[in-house]
């Protein structure tokens, strides 16, 4: 008996000095195997008288069970060696940058123009287009500003020339989004004639416009967005109270302050200039025009054939790129149509 | 805040101080310098100053502004006693440009030889007034003269308005003009009279000259500058006629046309029959409220003068002078409208001023008179000024607005019936009165409400796609959006769009920005190109917007089309620099992988196709559901060598409104059977077009091949030269059973029988 304590100790001795799962199989090979010192002792047993077979072989089996033990937490050991190895070889740089494609951005003034819309969206206005050359009679005429008007001399247009190089009549670059309004109202009263009450308009359009005028502060294409509220009680009241609202919403503010000033548009009647002052900031204090608004003239309602004794409303137009750049502290406005990827992949 | 804008306030002339009004007394030759004088100086009190000058009209009885010792000029100059070239100089007398009042730095400023000398300057030439500017809107014509904004200010603070007194000069002579209104309904009220015997060569009082300097206006003789000053002073534009040049009586008629006339400012105009002319028996005299004929103005021998005030009406004005190029100070008031009833005051102001400055005795005045503009009264309703304001003004406060305003009414039950007065052009309806009303009473009274309306939800359709998702798409591809001008230079609509109906700017603001486009490629090369020279090495960009064509058909605004269109530029390394990925320049797959990602779930067929732009072996139509909505392709060499690009950029343009189409998801049960896939690689012609042969395969697939899928494209060893393999992966499955390995087989023989016998297609093994 004490020579299998021998033999069991020499097998965790040796199993325990090779690091090598193939080393270790030969090893245990000379235990274990064909003709293993434990698979010798067993085979011995049969010559052996059956009352010490038994005490014999239970004791050869308790050894041969120690000798597979101390072999499996052998191999798990190595295996574990093995596994930490090429884990430890594997390991990576991980504060190495990710491959691929870089994402770009949105224009900052698309920017302000997704936002202005959302923000409209959530208290039920809808978006509307309309043509960049645009007819006479919309951008002017519809919008009470007959030709010859002397406000038309407040907008210097862009006309065009027709094939033959003279000037084109009754056509020119739509000198504001104001237009769309009288598209969308047209459009509004043609699908809703058949009813006793035509419902609300709320919409705002949005988009590039043209006048003849280019320094640090002008550029001869630039971005409007008019608004437009038609129904049968909406009231100057509402008109201040939307403005401040998007004002506050939009530069994600309290701290604003809005005033309306008397002005002058052909298509409103009463109009306003919309000044806005920051509270804090890099233009504390200051003044700064914002929008041009009104309730809208009851000319236009009837050119449109809306009856402005029963409804009525308001207008109100301003520039995303003036918000633009008092939101991100841009200060040349000829920045936006560079193509300065420098300028624009801070707005990513 | 109620309605007059104050642009910009200034000062006259920037502080200084200590310098007062003096008198050269002696000017001799300095004793060391050949360019200096030596002068003694008067200045009130006190001794003569000895000062040195280098002014070459620094002579000898010449009042000037003398800086006094101790003054500080602008700029911070500060005046001490010095020497200046071993002589004692104990102050300094100032040219225009030294005390900031113009830019004049010939000479000293020279001062009026009755100015008192030892008078503070800034007293002497009123140099403490101030200049305020005032923006006014087109409605307040009535606010273009000082009495207008004194009227106006009265009415917001309630303070007392005093008015010019004018009196009414009687006629020393009998001579006068017949006035003949031959257009009545254009100019209802002509008032004119001759003063004979002026001095029109009289200098003009340097008070007058300085209120005319201040307001902008250029000093010209003394008759020309009272007719401007009295325009300021009361807004009535007036005219001086040289009276010994006009033949008999003035005719206020409209034009013949085809008729001419030399304008003061020279230029030789023909006439259309809309515009309304002064006239005598001979000839036209003057474009009337626009600008007088050179002919029959004032000269320094004028001795005999006819003077005009008229009322004429805004419309025959109106856009008139700007038809001719050119603007007036009386078209600009007479456009927006002039006060009717105060016509004669004008004139006999200005009978008054002539009289004093020029000398000279008047005539009688003729005042032609027909039917003035009315003034229908305008109602206003109470309940109506709050459904507008969504605001409750007290009639009594109305009234009192009113009152302050100078509107005279009548009530009738609750409502005001209201006359506006003759210089108010901007009051016909009721809301002219309801913004009266609030911009006297303020804007800041009215409160600011949260909106109460109906909801109801916008629709929204799944079917398509806002084009905020399709921008969002394409910066996820690493490509930055650009807002590019509408208008482009006229090459490159030739050149990038093959256009051949231009749409060209009448008026453009520079050649290069003149012509509407029609694509937005030429915009994103030039975007390009400005960031390679600031030292982009790689640019990827996109623009959507409007493009511009002529069309018989187009609409809403007839015979233009102006589609949205969307284009995108790739150009340089295919991906940004980075470890780990080898450098490869962006080629036509990559572009089109971005386009295809772009469009998907929808799928655009692509087929070869040449565009003025691009490389002609390497551009393509796209086609979706047949219709061609745009192209792809690599830059034609041509134009990357102009662009100056060392690289081939690859681009597409394609209409927007197809890529806003989204697919409504269909469900189809799937099938449980198992699916077989088999790969197969034939040997085609080089020249022959993927496209052809899928097209083919799909329209003559086996039932149970569901999908055939290109994975690789191999030409080079083992491949004949001329030829391309091709590898597919071909999926079946029979929805119904298992596929059996004999019936795969069959499929998969069909296929390569086909294939060899349409395309002569090899089976590569």
């Amino acid at each position: 008996m004490h020579n299998l304590d021998q033999i069991v100790q020499a097998a965790v001795v040796a199993f325990a000095a090779t690091d090598d799962a193939d080393v270790l199989e030969q090893i245990k090979a000379g235990y274990l195997g064909r003709n293993g010192q434990i698979t010798e002792l067993l085979k011995g047993l049969a010559k052996l008288p059956p009352d010490e077979r038994r005490t014999t072989g239970a004791a050869i089996n308790h050894a041969k069970l120690s000798v597979e033990g101390a072999l499996s937490a052998r191999r798990e050991a190595i295996r574990k060696m093995a596994l930490d190895a090429r884990l430890a070889e594997e390991a990576l740089d991980v504060t190495l940058p990710g491959r691929g494609q870089r994402r770009a951005g949105l224009h900052p003034v698309t920017r302000t123009l997704e936002r202005i819309e959302s923000l409209f969206r959530s208290i039920g206005f809808a978006v509307a287009d309309g043509p960049e050359i645009e007819a006479d009679f919309q951008n002017f005429t519809a919008l009470n500003t007959p030709e010859d008007h002397p406000a038309r001399s407040m907008h210097d247009t862009f006309y065009l020339q027709d094939e033959s190089g003279a000037v084109a009549k009754g056509v020119l670059l739509r000198t504001h989004t104001s237009p769309i309004q009288v598209r969308y109202m047209q459009a509004h009263v043609a699908r809703h004639a058949a009813l006793a009450t035509m419902p609300e308009i709320r919409v705002i359009a949005p988009g590039r416009v043209y006048r003849v005028d280019s320094d640090a502060t002008h550029s001869p294409m630039f971005h409007q967005v008019e608004g437009l509220w038609i129904g049968e009680d909406v009231s100057f009241a509402d008109l201040k109270g939307v403005i401040a609202d998007f004002l506050r919403r939009f530069f994600e503010s309290d701290d604003l302050q809005v005033r309306f000033r008397p002005s002058f548009f052909p298509f409103t009647e009463p109009s306003a200039e919309i000044d806005m002052a920051f509270m804090s900031g890099t233009h504390k204090g200051r003044w700064l025009e914002i929008a041009g608004c009104g309730m809208v003239h009851p000319n236009v309602l009837r050119h449109v054939n809306i009856d402005p004794e029963r409804y009525l409303g308001f207008a109100f137009g301003m520039g995303p790129d003036r918000l633009t750049m008092l939101r991100y502290g841009i200060n040349d406005l000829r920045l936006f149509f560079d193509g300065d990827l420098r300028f624009l992949r801070q707005f990513v | 805040m109620a309605g007059l804008e104050v642009e910009e306030e200034e000062s006259v002339a920037p502080a200084f101080s200590r310098v007062v009004v003096a008198q050269i007394i002696s000017a001799d030759p300095h004793p060391n310098a050949d360019r200096l004088r030596l002068c003694r100086v008067a200045v009130g009190a006190g001794d003569l100053l000895q000062i040195v000058c280098g002014a070459p009209n620094a002579v000898a009885n010449a009042k000037v502004p003398c800086a006094l010792v101790g003054a500080e000029l602008p700029g911070g100059l500060q005046i001490r006693s010095s020497q200046v070239r071993g002589v004692e100089s104990h102050g300094m007398l100032c040219s225009a440009r030294e005390l900031g009042i113009s830019d004049d730095a010939a000479g000293l400023l020279l001062l009026d030889p009755a100015a008192p000398v030892g008078e503070d300057l800034r007293r002497h030439l009123d140099l403490d007034d101030r200049l305020l500017t005032l923006k006014l809107t087109p409605n307040r014509a009535d606010c273009l003269s000082l009495e207008g904004v004194a009227r106006e200010v009265a009415a917001l603070t309630g303070a007392p308005a005093s008015y010019i007194e004018v009196a009414e000069v009687a006629a020393g002579i009998s001579s006068q003009r017949a006035i003949v209104l031959d257009a009545p309904a254009a100019c209802p009220r002509y008032c004119g009279r001759v003063i004979a015997g002026v001095d029109a060569a009289a200098a003009t009082p340097p008070w007058m000259r300085r209120r005319l300097e201040r307001s902008g206006l250029r000093p010209i003789s003394a008759l020309v500058d009272i007719t401007n000053y009295v325009m300021l002073e009361v807004g009535q534009p007036l005219h001086a006629f040289d009276n010994q040049q006009l033949a008999g009586a003035i005719h206020a008629r409209m034009a013949r046309a085809g008729e001419t006339i030399r304008l003061l400012n020279e230029q030789a105009v023909e006439l259309q029959d809309d515009i309304l002319l002064i006239a005598d028996e001979r000839r036209p005299l003057a474009m009337a409220g626009i600008m007088g004929g050179e002919d029959t103005g004032i000269t320094p021998a004028t001795t005999e003068v006819f003077l005009e005030a008229a009322f004429f009406a805004p419309k025959v004005i109106a856009g008139r002078a700007r038809r001719y190029g050119f603007v007036s100070d009386a078209a600009h008031r007479f456009e927006r409208g002039v006060d009717f009833a105060a016509t004669r005051r004008a004139l006999e102001r200005a009978t008054r001023l002539v009289l004093d400055i020029c000398g000279g005795v008047a005539g009688p005045v003729t005042d032609a008179l027909a039917t003035l503009p009315q003034r229908p009264p305008v109602r206003l309703r109470p309940h109506r000024v709050r459904k507008v304001l969504g605001l409750d003004v007290a009639p009594a406060r109305i009234g009192e607005l009113f009152r302050r305003l100078g509107l005279s009414f009548v009530r009738d039950a609750e409502d005001f019936i209201v006359t506006p007065p003759s210089h108010r052009f901007d009051i016909e309806i009721e809301e002219d009165l309801i913004e009266e009303i609030v911009r006297l009473h303020g804007y800041e009274n009215i409160p600011a409400a949260l909106p109460r309306a109906p909801l109801s939800m916008l629709p929204r359709r799944e079917q398509e796609r806002p084009v905020a998702r399709v921008r969002q798409l394409l910066t996820d591809c690493g490509y930055q959006e650009v807002i590019n001008f509408a208008f482009v230079e006229e090459a490159w609509e030739r050149d990038l769009a093959g256009n051949e109906h231009l749409i060209r700017l009448a008026n453009p603001i520079a050649s290069q920005l003149s012509v509407m486009r029609s694509s937005l490629l030429g915009g994103l090369l030039a975007n390009v190109a400005t960031n390679l020279r600031r030292r982009q090495s790689r640019v990827r960009v996109f623009e959507t917007g409007r493009c511009f064509f002529r069309d018989p058909l187009g609409g809403p605004v007839p015979g233009f089309r102006q589609p949205w269109r969307l284009a995108a530029l790739a150009y340089g390394s295919v991906l940004p620099e980075q470890w780990g990925c080898t450098t490869r320049n962006v080629d036509y797959f990559d572009v089109k992988g971005d386009l295809e990602l772009l469009l998907a779930p929808l799928a655009a067929r692509f087929e070869a196709a040449t565009h003025p732009a691009l490389h002609p072996g390497r551009s393509a139509r796209v086609l979706l559901d047949g219709q061609a909505i745009g192209c792809i392709g690599e830059l034609h060499p041509q134009w990357q060598q102009k662009f100056e690009l060392p690289l081939p950029p690859v681009l597409f343009e394609i209409d927007l409104d197809p890529v806003l189409q989204a697919r409504l998801p269909q469900y189809v049960e799937g099938s449980r059977q198992p699916v077989v896939i088999r790969d197969m690689a034939v040997v085609v012609d080089h020249g022959l077009e993927l496209q052809e042969l899928l097209d083919a395969l799909s329209a003559h697939r086996p039932a149970i091949v569901n999908d055939i899928r290109l994975f690789d494209v191999y030409v080079g060893r083992g491949v004949e030269v001329g030829k391309k393999s091709l590898a597919f992966r071909i999926v079946m499955q029979d929805t119904r059973k298992t596929l059996l390995e004999a019936e795969v087989d069959a499929a998969m023989q069909q296929l390569v029988a086909y294939l060899r016998q349409v395309f002569a297609a090899q089976l590569r093994v």
